[in-house]
Parts: structure tokens; sequence; C-alpha cells
């Protein structure tokens, strides 16, 4: 019984993880319609990133994202300046290939830097401390405080937009790409924005990617299709959909790998094609398609 | 509004059959003979790399029928390559057939699971259906790494028994005067000349057909398309079907050449869809003309840049990306900028 | 110097040219009307001066400098907002978000204000709070106007105001009118409904298959000469 308690426990937990992962996707969606199929080589890039700005500085890793966070901005800020709004128009074909060569890209752009070997991100004495709940269940401080930011992160997604102009201006672009101009907002401007700020939710997870466990340049694509999962179990479009989407894939993988070691990630596969059988607008939509 | 749908369809048939694609028909049929030949001249290195051109210009075909003409844009096609491959594993080593039925029969059984599968992935639309497709690859890779019979997550091998009962070997080696892997290799090259043929052949017809040129309609517009009365989800349907069975029958013949599977290398997203999209936008999505030129172009690339590895990788990302964002309609489409021609007359260049 | 000029204006949408070398002017303070049949032009017009269309340079002058090249984001910094046709509100932002975004690219300070956008229009202010979808069609045409005034613009382009409202929220709207010119803005009207423009315009252009037909003072023109430049001969 204890186990399986603990199982809920982490599959919670792990939620927090996977909705970090989809809260960048779902804004670079909710935004610009953009489906970003590099978007879990880019947390496993940013991941290395506060690696070796934590090795090269001697910074702790809470530190290290800090720092990473304007840098990170900036990146994304060039990234949709510079080569995503080119792909922008009614054809899905050309972000879709952007992104995916991408992908590759920055894959073996890590793998000739890195090489293959797995890394984790040190954080001393917090990444193995617990707080006891009695009855034999403990819960990680790692993985407590990786909740912690999911929602913090959603909050502050949620104040930006719907609470501030640019935020105003992300969802009126939205709706409206047209009628946005009209009203003065560059959209292309705005996109580079939101994909800034996608940036930054992508180094917050990465912190968390690295800390809970190890990563090599190969583990992005299966993190985007986590965060993807998030997304849709989740309903497009609003950000809190997005945690309980996460919550409900960690749940689906850790019971899983509570039945059989090796049917952790196909259990929260199935779990995301189950809900898109019987709910294929997801648990709480909110967006049109 | 449906006889109006049906007239144009009529009467484009009948502009499409000009001269000179006839003269192009002539080239292609004395093409396909010369390349049946070939292996009687070739050396084995040769005819294996002719083997490997032919199964990526098949993939890409489907790929590009999938994604350029009915709008339908998978990074999953690796999953019907895997089954495939699979199929053919668990139908000679478990069912005891002969390889070349099982790769007929692996092209049956993956249509029937590309059924179920496309009720599902199909509720999901544009972008995101890309991304779920390659859940459902995802899915197929982890449901055969727990088949044990089939090696599970570390794969197996094809029995020598079973790769030399493939028909025509000992005729061949008889014929030709070569050792059995060399003849082997010559029976899978004319495998692999048929089943490029007929994809090329399949997709051409589909394309001609009345639904091929509503699938024209859909990539257009997709509204106006439902306006016009094409029923695009049955079209769509009927197109995933049907090149996941191609891409089944390819997947097990790349596996039966092979001989050895793995479920990380059958169900390998690189190897079975970047690559293979990498070959038709290179050459020109939604033209029958560019997956040809770019799988030439990738073999050339592969043959000659892929001990550089990870910069070689480097290099076919960026490579594709400037494509697609200063050429969109690829090699092919620069091509006909500067020259009006059409090799394969299906209605638009 | 005229205000706004738009010399020799021409627009495509891919091979189809829609407008045929379009001479018009409108002077500080004036209104003007553009009539005509459907497919007249009309619309594409007032997008070739908001910038959603990009001909040459200088097929259109404010203040005498060249801007039809300017991309629409900026042309409304310029001082020249569009009142969309079909309202096109944000459906995701509430009434008083999409005023409030009406005014996001604002350089310059003007006689517009939230709450003078609010007075001129009070059911506004009431339903502050509202989705956009929930609103009449008179109350939705309402926010379109206000949002555009957001911007404090010194033109205002207004397309089909009118259309598919009952006369008595017409009449509602159109009494809003005075008191935008009231603060110096000159306006261009699009109109369907001749006699409604007759009534509140200067001047009067009349397009027909993206050509100017006729121009002149509603009270210099017969209804003979505004049937034929309408329909053609």
């Amino acid at each position: 019984m204890t186990g399986w308690i603990d199982a809920v426990i982490q599959g919670v937990l792990l939620g927090g993880l996977y909705a970090l992962f989809a809260a960048g996707l779902s804004l670079m969606f909710g935004v610009m319609r953009l489906v970003n199929l590099a978007h879990g080589d880019l947390i496993v890039l940013a991941a290395f990133a506060i690696l070796a700005v934590a090795t090269k500085l001697g910074l702790d890793p809470f530190v290290a994202v800090l720092v990473a966070t304007p840098i990170l901005f900036v990146l994304g800020f060039a990234l949709q300046h510079v080569l995503l709004n080119r792909t922008l128009g009614r054809d899905l074909l050309p972000p879709l290939l952007v992104t995916f060569g991408l992908s590759i890209i920055i894959q073996n752009g890590l793998l000739q830097t890195f090489s293959a070997d797995s890394q984790r991100l040190r954080s001393g004495p917090i990444e193995t401390a617990s707080i006891p709940l009695g009855g034999g269940i403990a819960v990680g401080v790692v993985p407590l405080l990786t909740m912690l930011s999911a929602i913090a992160v959603i909050v502050l997604l949620n104040f930006i937009f719907y609470r501030t102009p640019v935020g105003r201006a992300f969802r009126a672009t939205s709706d409206d790409l047209e009628v946005a101009q009209l009203m003065g907002v560059d959209h292309r401007r705005i996109f580079a924005v939101a994909m800034g700020l996608a940036f930054v939710v992508i180094g917050i997870a990465a912190l968390y990617l690295g800390l809970r466990a190890n990563f090599d340049p190969t583990i992005g694509p299966a993190r985007l299709l986590y965060a993807f999962e998030a997304v849709i179990i989740g309903g497009l479009g609003s950000f809190w959909g997005t945690l309980a989407g996460g919550i409900v894939l960690g749940l689906a993988q850790t019971i899983g790998a509570r039945i059989d070691p090796e049917w952790q990630i196909l259990a929260g596969h199935l779990a995301f094609l189950a809900v898109l059988v019987v709910r294929p607008r997801g648990l709480f939509p909110r967006a049109q398609d | 509004m449906d006889d109006s749908a049906a007239k144009p369809a009529q009467t484009f048939r009948i502009e499409t059959a000009g001269g000179a694609p006839r003269i192009a028909a002539s080239i292609a049929v004395l093409i396909v003979l010369v390349l049946a030949l070939l292996p009687m001249v070739a050396s084995r290195t040769l005819v294996q790399d002719f083997i490997f051109l032919f199964y990526m210009l098949a993939l890409a075909q489907c790929w590009n029928l999938l994604a350029g003409y009915a709008g339908l844009i998978s990074v999953g096609q690796q999953a019907f390559v895997g089954l495939g491959g699979y199929l053919l594993f668990a139908l000679t080593l478990i069912g005891g057939l002969n390889p070349l039925l099982a790769i007929l029969l692996a092209g049956v059984i993956s249509a029937l699971c590309a059924l179920p599968t496309a009720l599902i992935v199909f509720r999901l639309r544009g972008a995101y259906f890309a991304i779920g497709t390659w859940v459902v690859a995802e899915v197929y890779r982890l449901v055969f790494a727990q088949i044990k019979p089939l090696g599970g997550g570390t794969g197996t091998s094809l029995t020598s028994s079973v790769t030399s009962s493939v028909p025509g070997i000992e005729q061949v080696r008889a014929l030709l005067d070569v050792r059995t892997p060399a003849a082997r290799d010559i029976v899978s090259y004319w495998v692999a000349l048929t089943l490029v043929v007929a994809t090329l052949a399949a997709v051409y017809f589909i394309l001609r057909s009345r639904r091929g040129l509503a699938l024209g309609a859909i990539r257009d517009q997709e509204a106006a398309a439902a306006g016009l009365g094409v029923d695009i989800y049955r079209i769509k349907l009927a197109v995933y079907v049907a090149t996941a069975a191609m891409t089944g029958m390819i997947g097990a013949l790349i596996y039966l050449q092979k001989a050895r599977i793995s479920p990380d290398a059958a169900f390998s997203v690189l190897d079975w869809t970047a690559y293979v999209i990498f070959i038709v936008v290179i050459g020109g999505i939604g033209t029958m003309e560019g997956p040809v030129i770019g799988a030439v172009v990738f073999y050339l690339m592969q043959r000659y840049l892929a001990d550089f590895g990870a910069w070689y990788l480097i290099l076919l990302g960026t490579l594709g990306i400037l494509i697609m964002l200063f050429a969109p309609r690829g090699l092919w489409g620069l091509i006909l900028n500067w020259r009006d021609v059409t090799i394969f007359p299906i209605g638009d260049g | 110097m005229a205000l706004l000029e738009t010399h020799n204006l021409t627009a495509f949408y891919g091979d189809f040219q829609a407008l045929y070398g379009i001479d018009t002017t409108l002077e500080k303070g004036e209104t003007i009307a553009i009539i005509g049949a459907n497919g007249a032009g009309k619309s594409t017009f007032l997008k070739s001066i908001a910038g959603l269309i990009h001909g040459s340079a200088d097929s259109v002058l404010l203040d005498g400098n060249p801007i039809g090249a300017r991309p629409a984001a900026e042309i409304v910094k310029l001082g020249i907002a569009l009142v969309p046709e079909g309202r096109r509100l944000f459906p995701s932002l509430t009434v008083e978000e999409n005023l409030l975004i009406g005014g996001y690219g604002r350089k310059t300070s003007g006689p517009w204000t939230l709450d003078r956008v609010q007075a001129l229009f009070p059911i506004l202010k009431e339903r502050r709070s509202s989705a956009t979808p929930t609103l009449s069609g008179g109350q939705q045409q309402m926010v379109a106007i206000g949002r555009a005034l957001m911007s404090n613009p010194c033109i205002l382009l207004c397309d089909e105001i009118s259309l598919g409202l009952a006369p008595i929220v017409i009449a509602d709207i159109y009494a809003a009118l005075p008191r935008i010119k009231a603060e110096g803005t000159s306006v261009v009207l699009v109109e369907q409904d001749v006699v409604q423009a007759m009534k509140v315009a200067d001047r009067v252009y009349c397009f027909q298959e993206g050509r100017l037909s006729l121009t002149g003072r509603p009270r210099d023109l017969t209804r003979d000469q505004i049937h034929r430049a309408y329909f053609g001969t």
C-alpha cells in the first residue's frame, strides 16, 4: 500500500516537471500557433548551458539559471526574429520542418561539444534531501521545488497574459493577426518577445530536468513528446490545464512503472492516447483549435 | 455541386496526357530495364548501394504522398517501417513463411494496423498531428521491445535458412556464377526495384485518379475542397492507410536485407523519417520528380560525407532549413524555374 | 496641401487588379464618403491606406510624406486608424481590453482616453468586463470605433459601420460622428447606404469596378448622376 501511495505522490510531483516542459510549448502555440519540434532539444540545450555556466563560474545551478535567464531571453528573441518569423504563414510545413531541422542540429551540436556522456546538475545536499511524511513515505525536496516552480511559472504567465499590455498584445495577435497590426502591434516583435519568454521557461524546466536525473544530448525528443502530451491532455489554451495534463501524465508513468518498470514510458503514452480517444479536446479545453 | 466538381477532373485528365510525357514514359521504361539488368555487370557494393537508394526513394515517395499531397505531415512513419520489419521477422522466424510472401503480408497487416492508428491520430489537427504520429511510433517501439520471442529490447537476427530461402537465389547463383551472399543481394535488389517501381506507379496512379485530383484540392485549400463536396476525411484516411501498407512492405524488405532487427533501429526517427523528409524537401515537396532527385543527392551525401558523423547531420539539418526558407520547392522547383519540364504529368508541375 | 492624398493608387490581389489609379484628397477636419457597389474596391482602398495592402510608397501621401509602403503597425502610429469591415473585435479580450489595445502603439497624447471613449459610448463602460461575442451588433460596432479612437488618430477610416445594423442603431452610431469630428479628426467613410453617406459627408467619391467614376459635393450631385456612377451605364 505504501508503495502505491508513494507512486501517486511521485507521479503528481513528476507532473510538475512535465508542466514546466509543456508551459513553453503551450506559450509558443498560444501566441504564434507554432508547434516547435525542437522544444525538447532546446530544454536539453539549456540544461547543458546551465551545466557549462555552473562549472565554468563555479556557481550553484540555481544561481546559474538566474545568470542564464537574460541570455536565454535574448537567444529566444533572436531565434524567433531571425529564423522562425520567416516560416510564418498559412502553410504548416515550413515551421514544422525548420524546427525539425533545428532539433537535429541541436542534438548533434551537443554531441559534438559535450560528447554522448550522461551529465547531471550538482547542487549539494539539496539533491538528496527529503521531507518525511510519516508511514515510511517521504517527499524529495527537488521534486517538491519542481512542482512549486511549475505553479509559480503558471501564475506568472497568467499574470503576463491577462494583466499586462504585452499579454493583451499576445492574445490579440493570436486572435486576429491582421487587426492586431492595425492596433500598432508589430507581430514579429511580439512573437520574438513570446519566444524569449518561452526560453526563460525552458531554462527553468532545464534546471529541474538536470537536477532530477541524468541527461545526454539524445533525450530531447522524448521531452518534446511528454510536453506535447501534457498540453493535449490538459486541453489547449490554458496554463493550468497544462499542469493538470502534466500530473495525469506523471501519474500514468509512475503507476505504470510500479506495475512493471519497463512500462513507465509506455503507460504515459497510452494514457495520452486514451484521453485523445475519450476527450479529443483534452480535459480542460479553453481555446479554439 | 458534385457534378461541377467532377467535370473539370474529366477535362483535366485529357489535357495531362500530352506527347512529351509519352516520350518520358518510354524513357522511364528504358531506365527501369537498364536498372533491372545492372546487377549482371555491377559490383556487389554498387548493388547494395542501389538497394539503399531504392528503398529510401520508395519511402520518400510515400511521405511525399502523405505530406506533399494530402497535407498529412507525419514524423512517425518509422512506425510502419519498424512494424513491417518486425512482421517479416515474426512471419518468417515464427510463422515459417516464405520471405517474399511475408513482405506482402507485412503490407496487408500494416494497413490493418494503420486503420485504428489513424482513427486516434486523426483527432489531432495540422501540426499536432505530426507529434501525434511520433507518439504512436514510440508506442510501437515500446510494444515491440516487450515481445520476448522477437528479442525484446535487444532485438534478433534472421537465421541463414530464412535469408537463403528467398526464391531465386539458387538460380541467380547458378546463372551469374556468383557466391550465395552476392546472389542474395541481387535478388534483394530486384525486389527493391520492383517495390520502388510499384510505389512510384501506385503514387502516380493515385494522383492521376479523381481522388488524386481531389488531393490537389485539399493541399491547395481544405475549406474550398470541402465546399466542393470532397470527403476530405475519407480521402486522407485512404492515403494514410495506403502509404502505411507501402511503407510496411518497404520496411519488411529493408530488414530482410539487413537480417538483424532491434526496436531502436527499426523505429528510428532519424533513419526512417528525418532522412526521408530531407530527401523530399531537398528534391521538391509535392512533386513526383523531387524525391527522385532528393534520393540521389542524399545517397551521394550519405556515401561521401556520412563519416563526418555529427557534423554530417548538422549539415543535413542546416541544408534542410535553408532549402525550406529560400527554395521551398526544392531542387526540382529550381529546375522548373529554369526550364519548364515535367516527367510525371500529374496535372500541376 | 491636403492632409491625405492618394495619387494613382493601384492594388492587386495576386493577379487580380482591384484598384486602377485612384486619385483622392482629404483635408483636415473634412469627412469624405466612398460609395459604390459590392466589389467596387472601397474596402481595398481603405486597406491600402491603412497599410494592409502595399503599393508604391508615393501612391499614398500623409502631409506630403510618402507612406504607401509602410506596414500597418507603423501607419496607425502616424495617426491613421481603421475600423475594419465586420468589426473584427478580439474575442479573447474583454470590452475594456479591446479599447486598451487600441491605444497599444500610441506615441502622442490626444483627446481620446479610455474615460472619454466610455463617455462617448456609455454602454461600453457598463459592459467593460464582458466578452465581446456577447455584445449586440451595435455595441460591437461601438467597441470597434472606440478601439480605433484610442490611438488618437487624425484620420479615422470607417469600413461599413452601418452594415447589418437596425436603422435606430445606425442612427445611434452616426450620432457619435459630430463629436469625433469636433476633435478635428478627418473621416473617410465607406458606405453602401448612399443616403446616410450623403447626409454626413462633405464630399463623395463613387467607385465602379476599381475606378473612380464620380466626385463631388453631395448637394451638387443629381440622383441620376449617382445612379450612373454606381451601376454603370
